[in-house]
């Protein structure tokens, strides 16, 4: 069914009302995201309020360059994707399509920089194993939740990646301007990844610095 | 492209941007300087600005319905309990042992 040039699927009446319920369902996804991130965090500030010391010296060795530079990459790819959500809004297919191209660009980026990290922290014994560099109560933990926090991330912004990888078959194909709801639920959740990882930065990368 | 989409396409998210970009300066600047105080707490509270911006704008917060809003919050709402309750067992008694 067409309405007004964008496809409706069933069992919705119109495009607004399949908007809002695809809005609603992906911002129900993303609370339960919250909850589970949010668990990690707070076993995060668990050991940082009983270690807070081991916990700073601990994050004196996370990477900041690496972070810092991901926050940046990432925070544009937030913009390039709102950018495209809003082109497809407006029928701007081309420049959709092009915003679209950066936001991938922008999150391999983010991933290739996150594996560089990776390979930097295992070649500093940063993996909380048997050959663990560091002492202190609160540094496995901390490295715990490191490795965890921005592994779950990493497969999150993979996953963003492939999203985005169909909305550019959409264009390609010329059909991107006609799906608005499924531009505005994978902007949803390319900006949710987004926003996790600036809460990541703060918590990993600033916390040692001096 | 009319004026009215260059703004509305193209300006507002930008100026989104540069909100974001002006909260990573400032979190860095904050972090790097020598012993300030409440750091951690600093970091967050400009992480949490940095998410309602991306929330309303990115995500259009701004123009979306009740119902959506109210899905939105309900995630930090039942985030708030975890740490309210966690945080009432973990500052009542003696930890670490």
């Amino acid at each position: 069914m067409s309405q007004t040039g964008v496809t409706v699927r069933e069992p919705w009446p119109d495009a607004r009302r399949e908007e809002t319920g695809l809005q609603f369902a992906m911002w129900v996804f993303l609370a339960t995201e919250v909850l589970f991130f949010g668990a990690l965090i707070c076993t995060y500030a668990v050991n940082r309020w009983a270690h807070p010391a081991a916990v700073r010296e601990a994050g004196r060795h996370a990477a900041f360059a690496y972070g810092l530079a991901n926050t940046v990459i990432l925070t544009l790819s937030g913009l390039s994707m709102a950018i495209a959500d809003r082109a497809v809004k407006e029928q701007l297919g081309a420049l959709a399509k092009a915003c679209l191209w950066i936001t991938l660009a922008l999150g391999t980026a983010f991933v290739v920089i996150k594996a560089l990290e990776y390979y930097k922290d295992i070649s500093d014994n940063l993996w909380p194993g048997p050959d663990f560099a560091l002492r202190g109560a609160g540094a496995r933990p901390f490295w715990s939740f490191y490795w965890v926090a921005t592994g779950v991330h990493a497969i999150h912004l993979t996953i963003g990646l492939g999203v985005v990888a169909r909305l550019l078959v959409f264009a390609h194909r010329g059909s991107l301007v006609r799906r608005v709801p499924s531009m505005t639920i994978s902007t949803l959740y390319w900006e949710f990844v987004d926003i996790v990882w600036l809460f990541l930065f703060a918590l990993i990368y600033l916390v040692g610095r001096t | 492209m009319t004026r009215r989409q260059w703004k509305q396409v193209v300006a507002t998210p930008f100026a989104a941007w540069a909100a974001l970009a002006l909260g990573i300066g400032l979190t860095c600047g904050y972090a790097l300087m020598g012993a300030s105080p409440f750091k951690p707490a600093i970091a967050l509270a400009i992480a949490a600005c940095q998410a309602a911006v991306s929330a309303i704008v990115f995500m259009r917060l701004d123009r979306a319905s009740a119902l959506v809003r109210f899905a939105a919050v309900s995630g930090v709402l039942w985030l708030s309990f975890l740490f309210i309750l966690s945080f009432c067992d973990y500052l009542s008694r003696a930890y670490p042992p």
